[in-house]
């Protein structure tokens, strides 16, 4: 491996490193906006003290993640001038402007009405605060679209030029750059994966604390709600990875073939290989397990359809399939645990034993991480099976990166990994220990100090009329 | 009206945006610079409660004219962030340090010493790094075939490590003159004590960084010293010394917002010197704003969004600032 550290690996590691440990922020609250955006709904609809309890214990914790995703994100912004410089400069005319409206429409309204959420129902009035926590919730999803636009036009590019300078420009409409062919699925994927993620986090808090009181309402109702999304989203989830892969088989082949290890064409149907060590040097995989034709029938959805194999390509386009092959494997599996843990609960909903069977809440607990692990494989392997290109088929990676030498993109590599793990492993600490604490039955509302990580305040002049704060 | 250069549109609305992120983030900078001479409790609570409403939408303009300037001038971009690749680490990592110090000093007392460490030594960082980036950029970047062309010390220079000093000081001015305006009792006296001094500071940087510019180039020279041009340029150090006498002289007088204000047009001049010293060039003498410029239909697709949405931001900034017009206490704004 060390032979191995020229400077386009360790900056492609940067920003693997960089990427992961932010994306673990977003895609918790891009899920939690929502879910609070749903249970302040409840409440308001229903009167039910549960849902405002549930809404403020939730919001601390979102407070802490959102701020982390602030100051994470703002690393990336950055990332691409001072690693991927030649890519900057080749793709920016594309790729700038769609994040550059990332900024405009989606951080500067996340920003906003967040302090208008952390200021607190009593201080502003249910309808407006009610308000900010949509526009929230709206935030990070307008911001998950554009970002997802700019990465789906990395990997199935549409309605580009090139310049005199080599620069990849708008043909004529934005349309054909925003809405690429990949875009619809990817976004699909994406923001399910982000409330899949969330429901697996919350079913395992509410679990946890149902192990130690089986009577506490609040766990008990966040423990349903979430099992709910788990038996309901996650067959969708895997309906739409589906029909993800079938998007990516037609415009990204090779990523799809190196994703299941297929080498070899397969004319009369492909098999599912279930285990196996892909070598890409050998051009084969190693210790195969597999199950004749299952492969075409996933991917063609009919068990004797040929199916190409990545020696149909050039062997110069394949992209480093042992890591993709696992990642998806991963990801996959994860995703049908989310499956087995929604219908067990459905089993035990059914029989009215939903707050009783001790192995369920223990399944939940177990599987509290695994949307945060499902996510980052399943990054892994579209950002991985992109390569060896930073834009599908017509930028290299070896051709995108910075003129910095190896020692300075190790070093900074170094200098990111030591402080991340001090900074946000001290905010996942602190995040653990907000979950560790059980939801109360009165739950308080924020301080009204404004110290914290995200968020301007201007519902203030509201307060400004309540006695003693003139 | 029929021709507009999209590119001077362009140039106009990024040099806005990082003048509102020097100024804005500037004093939220500074008070971390100066912290550490504030005494733990009453005086350090109040000046984080001062800055905490409005850090994150600060910051926000440095993502936005780091979007602006990928967006519209790729090529400055793509050229500027390698050139300056260890500065722009360490002044991400320093943001990193002071954004997460302001959620957890608060919510873990047992390790506050740590978190206002971090705070400190994180806003340091960032402002150091942000003012040797600056000189580096001024003494110019090696550039060849459209890319960086330089080493990855080439940044490293006495010049580049003046201007780093002069902002961590500008920086501080800003932060003890907000402090002055937005605080009271101890807190606003000791920021009182400091001003002076930290006002000094600045002035003489500055003008040791003025005095150094024109000797980088002969293009520099040319541009302040030559006549006609020297009858306008000149009035640039004249209203540096009506402002620098103002503020000494509100000081004095125990004036509470007026420091704060002079130190904003302090900083201002000297936006307006590093226009006259790099116009046409974003990389002096190597690239100018129209050779980074993005096409016409990448600049007028992302103008329409600013031209809707910058105002709206600016509105809003607006009122979340007058709603915390008042002083802030230790327990937030009353």
């Amino acid at each position: 491996m060390i032979a191995n550290l020229d400077p386009v690996t360790l900056a492609r590691a940067q920003f693997a490193f960089t990427i992961s440990y932010h994306f673990i922020f977003p895609s918790f609250s891009i899920g939690l906006a929502s879910y609070l955006m749903v249970l302040e709904g409840l409440w308001l609809k229903t009167g039910n003290g549960v849902y405002a309890n549930l809404y403020r214990y939730w919001l601390k914790i979102f407070a802490v993640v959102f701020g982390m995703g602030v100051v994470s994100g703002v690393v990336m912004s950055y990332q691409f001038g001072t690693n991927w410089s030649a890519f900057s400069t080749k793709a920016g005319p594309i790729v700038g402007p769609l994040m550059a409206y990332e900024v405009l429409t989606a951080f500067f309204l996340e920003a906003g009405f967040l302090g208008v959420m952390l200021f607190g129902i009593s201080r502003v009035g249910k309808g407006l605060h009610f308000f900010a926590t949509c526009m929230v919730a709206l935030g990070t999803l307008i911001s998950a679209t554009w970002i997802i636009s700019v990465n789906s036009w990395m990997q199935t590019p549409a309605g580009y030029a090139i310049n005199v300078k080599g620069q990849f420009v708008p043909a004529g409409s934005w349309l054909p750059i925003i809405f690429t062919a990949s875009f619809p699925y990817r976004l699909v994927h994406t923001v399910i994966a982000s409330y899949l993620t969330t429901a697996m986090a919350v079913g395992a808090v509410g679990a946890w604390h149902l192990l130690k009181d089986p009577a506490n309402r609040g766990a008990r109702k966040m423990f349903s709600m979430a099992m709910w999304m788990a038996a309901i989203v996650a067959p969708i989830q895997i309906l739409a990875g589906d029909q993800h892969g079938l998007n990516t088989l037609e415009h990204q082949p090779a990523k799809v073939l190196a994703m299941e290890g297929d080498y070899e064409p397969s004319p009369d149907g492909a098999p599912l290989i279930l285990f196996g060590l892909p070598s890409n040097d050998e051009g084969r995989v190693r210790y195969e397990v597999a199950v004749p034709h299952i492969g075409s029938l996933i991917l063609k959805h009919d068990p004797h359809a040929p199916l190409p194999g990545l020696k149909d390509y050039p062997r110069d386009i394949w992209p480093p399939a042992p890591i993709i092959f696992w990642s998806f494997r991963i990801m996959v599996a994860l995703g049908f645990a989310m499956l087995g843990l929604g219908l067990w609960s459905l089993l035990a909903r059914v029989r009215g034993k939903l707050y009783d069977w001790r192995w369920l809440k223990r399944a939940a607990i177990l599987m509290g991480p695994s949307g945060f692990v499902a996510v980052i494989a399943g990054w892994v392997t579209t950002e991985v099976g992109r390569q060896p290109f930073t834009i599908y088929g017509l930028l290299r990676t070896a051709q995108s990166h910075s003129p910095i030498g190896a020692p300075a993109v190790a070093v900074s590599l170094l200098a990111f990994v030591i402080v991340y793990f001090t900074a946000f492993g001290a905010g996942i600490f602190y995040l653990l220990r907000l979950m560790s604490k059980p939801p109360l039955a009165g739950e308080p509302e924020p301080q009204p100090i404004p110290q914290r990580a995200a968020g301007i305040t201007p519902a203030a002049s509201v307060a400004a009329h309540l006695p003693g704060e003139a | 009206m029929a021709h507009v250069d999209l590119t001077i549109v362009w140039a106009s609305i990024v040099g806005f945006a990082v003048f509102a992120y020097v100024v804005m983030d500037g004093f939220d900078l500074g008070i971390g610079i100066l912290f550490p001479i504030f005494s733990v409790g009453e005086e350090r609570d109040q000046a984080m409660n001062s800055i905490a409403p409005v850090w994150d939408g600060n910051e926000t303009w440095l993502v936005l004219g780091g979007g602006g300037l990928f967006a519209a001038f790729p090529l400055a971009y793509a050229i500027i962030l390698p050139a300056t690749y260890p500065l722009m680490i360490a002044m991400l990592l320093g943001l990193v340090f002071r954004g997460v110090a302001f959620e957890f000093r608060w919510r873990d007392p047992r390790h506050r010493p740590f978190w206002d460490i971090a705070f400190s030594l994180g806003s340091v960082t960032a402002a150091f790094a942000q003012g040797v980036t600056l000189g580096a950029i001024l003494q110019g970047i090696e550039v060849r075939g459209d890319a960086y062309a330089g080493g990855w010390l080439d940044w490293l220079s006495p010049f580049s490590l003046l201007t780093g000093v002069a902002v961590v000081f500008g920086y501080a001015l800003l932060g003890a003159t907000w402090l002055i305006w937005k605080t009271e009792l101890r807190c606003q006296q000791r920021a009182r004590h400091l001003a002076l001094p930290v006002g000094v500071a600045t002035l003489i940087a500055l003008a040791a960084v003025s005095a150094a510019t024109p000797f980088l180039q002969y293009d520099y020279w040319h541009r302040w010293f030559a006549l006609p041009g020297v009858l306008l340029t000149a009035q640039v150090p004249l209203l540096v010394a009506i402002c620098a006498g103002t503020f000494f002289w509100s000081l004095r007088r125990g004036a509470e917002r007026l420091p704060f204000f002079m130190a904003l047009a302090l900083f201002l001049l000297g936006f307006v010197g590093l226009g006259i010293s790099m116009f046409p060039y974003v990389v002096p003498r190597a690239v100018t704003i129209w050779d980074a410029a993005a096409p016409p239909q990448s600049q007028s697709f992302m103008l329409v969004g600013s031209v809707i949405i910058i105002p709206i931001i600016l509105a809003y900034t607006g009122w979340a600032y007058w709603v915390f017009r008042g002083k802030a206490g230790t327990e937030g704004y009353h």
